[in-house]
């Protein structure tokens, strides 16, 4: 890989930094935030993005609904969360300039497009003054950079013009970043000559903004120095950048293919779960069968139809989805047949706030069904978990004849990290039986269980294996319909030690930190990256403390109530208003307290690191 | 798996499971399920490639009685999980057995989709045109002004027409028949079986508990002459105790002529079942008692591609192009980077 052209600025090391790129929705910021994280991740550094984007397609162009923003922190060294603050803000439009300030580091680099800073623009962002003038923005160091100016000029001799050559300052801005942050143009000029294959021009107006971008950091007097952040010291192996989305669904694929399995995805689109879909109609040639459905309950109700007839059954939804699936679950329960069901949450109730962060359907996983009907709940803790945490499901469900929820969220779902390429020899093999047709005489039973309660899964297609099975209660080991008393009460029983039973194939609760001390943080699912950080801050000021990150939620591991017992206080942060704390107090009967925000956002880092040190203090 | 060369021959008795039915006593419905039990072993499928697919009602207990493997799953769903075990595997032969209200209240989106897609399974609508299970509220079939438990003045509701709906999504195949008249019935039944495709099956079925002699008009052997047509493709309408009836049309309208006094068989419609337009099975579909005698049997049967088929062909058209899924080319396609062990 070339590094970048020989610059004559000075160059000052840091070992991280936090890029956020905010403008309009129709500004390519996306985009933007994409390019310079495939690029940081190719030089080496560790990396998290955190995209947030308003549910609107396309908001009214310049007002602050409109704002789409990316944000990546990229590092020399391991990090797990895209920061809490942002290093260098790149703001298109006056809009994106006041809804993203706050968060810029004081003397922290603001970058703005100059050109428009104007009177319609101000209207449009709801602003009386220039926040260019009105000292707003004093604190920082500012570049005031004619954007649309400049990269019209760069891009005339294609013979762009006007809206089409303003469609290409996203590149502008992205080379400006990149010579900022010492990156090469090679990843990016790559994904212009693919995507822009068709349309020369584009290609070619997109290069030369790209290249201005970079040029006008290097040559104009504004910016003195650029920075470098080398290489993390991850280790060694194969990288490649991973979503949480695209994660999940290769983890489903090789599931499909290290069980012999075939795999179903019936689905309905919503947002944040569809480019589950997306990327997993695209891998037919792993015999991979993907059904985008009528309507929620379609999607579920066909899984629940191709695991009878022996695929893995895999439906995606977000809350209001899963909430419509609610009673074919409680169908594939009774049924005990092997799914997966994928909740990557969203900010609720109803409708709520689809683009934006929370793990608020934790209750809903347990509890969202009408009558005894465990499922067992297991969470990812990071986007390229995500991959891990799908093989876990598959292994559970056809384990133990039983549909399984997985919890991920629109933080991790959205967000990239690196991932490490496993070997594909050493991954694990996931046993899948079917039950084998019977001699003549025998009669089967398809509700007889194996040592972990499962029931055999029997395909159409083998002879001598017909039965029936459907919601009505069954008679235990016949499976007839039976509306007997005791056997009610026993097939309930049944399907709770089932879930149960689950927990012991799970392995044991491990901490980061002391295994005895004052405060344990215990946490689920996409908090992961900041209670670890704070974990790992507050460590090194030698602070008694310790982390619990939890995969499985039900059943937990057996030795949680043991753990939670060495330590003074349980702290629990979650973005909802404390459901894992509510499970924990009724279920281990530990005073463990809450650290709750539901905006929307995932934790600051610094958030869970006062709250300890708060529980410290005292 | 077995070494048996031949092919057993099956009897109705085959199908039947053991567990007793529970429908009331003179329920149409026994008479639906007896048709498809002696249906069954003359279309040959073996029992194990069977599935009796089934939502909530009277009706969608069926499965329980059928040797075959059977889902009786959720209250409108039976569509959409069919679909799930026809994609999963096309090769099943799958029968889906549903209600009025299963079919056209709570599971008229699915419907309307399954038969839009044109997956190849027969759909068996048992119209009773009321609420059994749940004792006796009116249908979305049950005719405006219906008094029943839920609507002691009146239904205000408009209802349905299932063939009308069933053309209007597009069916490849539609058809009539009535749980007492069995041997229709019984061949309605096999030429649903028959089809590639979507086979959408109304069956009129009395309820005689909730809603006896709904029908009657129908199966009344006084009068099922003149209130029931029979039709046949490419034959003329024709109905009538002494068969000197017909349909003729007139400008967009079907009306009811007499055979004789200058109008011959040739004046009369014809039956084309194969006609690409769907124009004709839908306006038989509206012909209602007592206006008119209402058709039975296959109103419409073209050839469409087929949803599973196509699925399956796509993902054989993806293995041949590009070869069996690879884990390991999938994981180092698009841009990877390569972390060096540091030197010591």
């Amino acid at each position: 890989m070339s590094t970048t052209t020989n610059s004559k600025k000075p160059i000052k090391e840091l070992d991280a930094a936090t890029v956020r790129f905010c403008g309009d929705s129709g500004d390519g910021m996306q985009l933007a935030g994409t390019q310079l994280t495939n690029t940081s991740a190719l030089i080496g550094n560790d990396i998290a993005t955190f995209p947030d984007f308003p549910a609107e397609i396309r908001a009214p162009r310049g007002t602050r609904a409109g704002v789409s923003g990316f944000q990546i922190h990229f590092a020399s060294r391991e990090i797990f969360t895209p920061g809490d603050s942002v290093d260098a803000l790149v703001a298109m439009n006056p809009a994106a300039l006041v809804t993203n300030l706050s968060d810029l580091v004081d003397g922290g680099i603001l970058i703005v497009n100059k050109d428009s800073f104007t009177e319609k623009e101000f209207k449009l962002a709801a602003i009386d003054a220039n926040p260019l003038e009105d000292g707003s923005i004093s604190g920082f160091q500012v570049f005031e950079v004619e954007m649309t100016k400049l990269t019209r000029l760069a891009v005339a001799e294609t013979g762009l013009s006007g809206r089409d050559a303003d469609r290409c300052r996203n590149f502008f801005a992205m080379g400006l970043v990149f010579w900022l942050y010492n990156r090469p143009l090679d990843p990016t000029l790559r994904f212009i000559e693919s995507k822009f294959s068709s349309k020369p021009d584009v290609a070619e107006a997109n290069r030369s903004a790209l290249h201005a971008g970079y040029n006008y950091g290097e040559t104009t007097e504004a910016f003195h120095s650029h920075f470098r952040v080398d290489k993390a010291t991850l280790q060694p192996g194969q990288y490649r950048n991973m979503m949480g989305n695209q994660a999940l669904a290769w983890g489903l694929v090789t599931a499909s293919v290290q069980s012999g399995c075939d795999l179903f995805y019936g689905t309905y689109p919503i947002t944040p779960a569809s480019d589950i879909l997306h990327e997993l109609s695209r891998h037919k040639s792993f015999g991979v069968r993907t059904f985008q459905a009528e309507d929620e309950i379609a999607a579920v109700t066909a899984t629940i139809g191709a695991a009878f007839a022996g695929s893995m059954g895999v439906t995606a939804s977000s809350g209001p989805g899963i909430a419509l699936k609610g009673e074919a679950m409680g169908l594939a329960v009774m049924t005990e047949l092997p799914m997966i069901v994928v909740n990557v949450q969203r900010g609720g109730p109803s409708t709520g706030l689809p683009t934006k962060t929370e793990q608020a359907d934790l209750f809903q996983a347990i509890f969202g069904r009408n009558g005894e009907c465990p499922m067992p709940v297991i969470a990812a803790r990071s986007p390229a978990d995500c991959f891990d945490v799908a093989i876990e499901a598959w292994r559970i469900a056809t384990q133990f004849m039983i549909p399984v929820m997985v919890l991920t969220d629109g933080y991790i779902a959205n967000g990239s990290e690196p991932w490490k390429l496993p070997n594909v020899a050493d991954l694990p093999k996931i046993n899948v039986k079917y039950a084998n047709a019977l001699q003549n005489g025998d009669e089967f039973q398809p509700y007889a269980r194996d040592e972990y309660l499962a029931r055999p899964w029997a395909v159409p297609g083998t002879p001598g294996l017909m039965h029936r099975i459907g919601g009505l209660e069954k008679q235990h080991i016949t499976g007839n319909v039976s509306y007997d008393p005791l056997n009610h009460q026993k097939m309930t029983d049944i399907r709770a030690q089932k879930i149960a039973n689950v927990a012991q194939t799970i392995p044991a609760q491990e901490v980061n930190g002391v295994e005895q001390g004052k405060v344990l943080l215990l946490s689920w699912g996409g908090t992961f990256g900041s209670c670890n950080t704070a974990t790992n801050r507050l460590k090194e000021q030698g602070a008694s403390v310790a982390h619990a990150h939890l995969r499985h939620l039900y059943p937990f591991p057996s030795n949680l109530g043991e753990l939670l017992k060495q330590y003074d206080t349980v702290l629990i942060p979650e973005l909802n208003n404390g459901q894992l704390r509510t499970l924990i107090r009724s279920e281990f009967l530990v005073d463990a307290q809450g650290l709750n925000k539901v905006q929307g956002k995932p934790f600051a880092v610094s958030e869970i690191v006062e709250a300890v040190e708060e529980i410290l203090a005292n | 798996m077995s070494s048996d060369t031949s092919l057993p021959v099956l009897k109705s008795t085959d199908f039947a499971s053991d567990q007793d039915v529970r429908w009331c006593p003179g329920c149409g419905d026994y008479s639906i399920l007896a048709q498809m039990k002696k249906v069954l072993p003359q279309i040959g499928v073996p029992r194990e490639d069977t599935v009796f697919v089934s939502g909530i009602g009277c009706s969608s207990r069926f499965p329980y009685y059928m040797n075959t493997y059977g889902i009786h799953s959720i209250h409108g769903r039976a569509p959409a999980v069919a679909t799930g075990v026809k994609c999963a595997r096309p090769e099943l032969f799958v029968w889906v057995i549903t209600g009025d209200g299963d079919a056209l209240s709570i599971g008229g989106n699915h419907l309307m989709h399954a038969i839009r897609r044109n997956l190849d399974i027969n759909i068996v609508l048992f119209n009773n045109q009321i609420y059994g299970l749940t004792k006796g509220q009116y249908s979305p079939t049950s005719p405006l002004g219906k008094i029943t438990k839920s609507t002691p003045f009146g239904s205000v509701d408009n209802p349905v027409y299932p063939l009308s709906v069933a053309i209007g999504c597009e069916a490849t195949f539609v058809a009539r028949s009535i749980d007492v008249h069995i041997k229709h019935l019984g061949e309605t039944l096999k030429r649903a079986a028959e089809h590639k495709g979507t086979a959408f099956v109304e069956v009129y079925q009395n309820c005689n508990v909730f809603n006896d002699g709904a029908f009657n008009y129908a199966t009344d052997r006084n009068t099922k002459q003149d209130t029931v047509i029979e039709i046949e493709h490419g034959k003329p309408l024709i109905f009538g105790k002494d068969r000197n009836k017909g349909i003729r049309l007139n400008g967009m309208d079907p009306e009811i002529v007499e055979l004789g006094k200058g109008i011959s068989e040739d004046d009369l419609l014809f039956h084309d079942e194969k006609a690409p337009e769907p124009s004709l099975a839908y306006l038989l579909s509206r012909m209602r008692y007592p206006e008119f005698p209402e058709p039975i049997g296959v109103f419409r049967a073209v050839e469409r591609p087929v949803y599973d088929e196509r699925m399956d062909n796509q993902i054989a058209d993806a293995i041949e192009k590009r070869g069996k899924g690879d884990l390991e080319a999938l994981f180092t396609s698009g841009e990877t980077w390569k972390v060096e062990a540091e030197s010591a």
